[in-house]
């Protein structure tokens, strides 16, 4: 699998709702802040991304874009 | 939109978006604190907008409170309302333009306290149009004063021994859903919590049937969702916290719903 997704920087505030929304416990806060001065959220280990969009769905600031990579099948479609 | 980080693109892969911003909020970043789910609420409300296809019959009408720049962040048009009014204001652009969609967004403070009468009567007479009203229990804008949602023994800044409702002018909290559930008028009540996941979509469920129920009445959504900053805790524990204490005094669910009872 190869799904991942895309953290807005610097709309992120590092509430950590994505964190603990996050199933597989991929997601992480960033060392180095944003240009508010937030520590924000990155995808630590893409590979195990399912793109359930749960930590999309609890972002409060609607930070986070999903994406999923299609199947073989759903290629045709 | 500027930058983004995360995940690096596949090259060559079909892939395909299955979440990203949606179009019925504008691209400013909100004024919110850290893990307040007033933005949970907007994105809500916003994508029911894209889903129906209202975006653009739709008049929102903002608060006074946390939610009082809200006309800043919802891309459709907006009224500001003066503190408690904007049920008043809703009756007046609905009777004036019954075409248009029309949603009050309210908090606690000004819907529970100052705007009691208005919310009393406009559910009353069964105008129709939408209010979201969003729940957690304190005055967030002003710095954290009692609410009339304010658990008992809660702590605010002007109950700092805990909300007791036997000292003089404390009271017990008001559950806005059951109260309105006496009267005859409204259409479609129901309660929903912002406390996971899960419970966002099912939040979302009743916030797109308030609006497809709009036009026949009244209809009236709660929101549980939580104030880090005046609670004085880390989002994830306020979260927790919310659903310990609050859930238990305001119990979610769909109180009335005229098109499933039929009488309508």
């Amino acid at each position: 699998m190869n799904n991942w997704i895309r953290v807005d920087r610097d709309r992120c505030k590092g509430c950590e709702l994505c964190l603990e929304s996050c199933p597989e416990q991929i997601i992480e806060l960033s060392s180095v802040m944003n240009i508010k001065g937030y520590h924000f959220a990155v995808q630590k280990d893409a590979d195990r991304c399912t793109a359930c969009r749960l930590c999309a769905i609890s972002c409060p600031e609607v930070a986070i874009s999903v994406f999923r990579v299609l199947k073989k099948r759903q290629r045709a479609s | 939109m500027t930058s983004s980080t995360g995940g690096s693109m596949p090259e060559k892969q079909p892939f395909k978006q299955v979440f990203g911003y949606p179009r019925g909020l504008t691209e400013r970043p909100t004024h919110y604190c850290p893990g307040c789910m007033h933005g949970v609420a907007h994105r809500l409300v916003a994508e029911t907008l894209d889903e129906l296809g209202i975006r653009e019959r739709t008049v929102g009408i903002s608060p006074v409170g946390c939610a009082v720049l809200a006309y800043n962040y919802f891309n459709c048009d907006m009224v500001e309302a003066s503190h408690g009014r904007a049920p008043a204001v809703a009756t007046g652009i609905k009777r004036a333009r019954p075409d248009l969609y029309c949603f009050t967004y309210q908090g606690d403070g000004d819907l529970a306290s100052i705007g009691m009468a208005e919310i009393i009567h406009a559910a009353n007479r069964g105008e129709s149009f939408t209010v979201i009203f969003y729940n957690n229990a304190i005055y967030g804008m002003t710095g954290g004063q009692m609410a009339p949602t304010t658990l008992v023994g809660m702590r605010t800044t002007t109950s700092p021994g805990g909300r007791d409702p036997l000292q003089k002018g404390a009271g017990y909290p008001i559950c806005m859903a059951e109260l309105l559930n006496t009267l005859e008028g409204p259409f479609y009540i129901a309660r929903q919590s912002l406390l996971s996941s899960r419970e966002i979509i099912r939040a979302k469920r009743c916030v797109k049937k308030a609006f497809q129920l709009q036009p026949r009445g009244f209809t009236f959504v709660e929101l549980v969702g939580t104030c880090p900053t005046n609670w004085g805790m880390a989002p994830i524990e306020s979260r927790r916290w919310a659903s310990e204490n609050m859930l238990p005094q305001f119990p979610v669910g769909v109180f009335r719903d005229r098109e499933k009872e039929g009488d309508a």
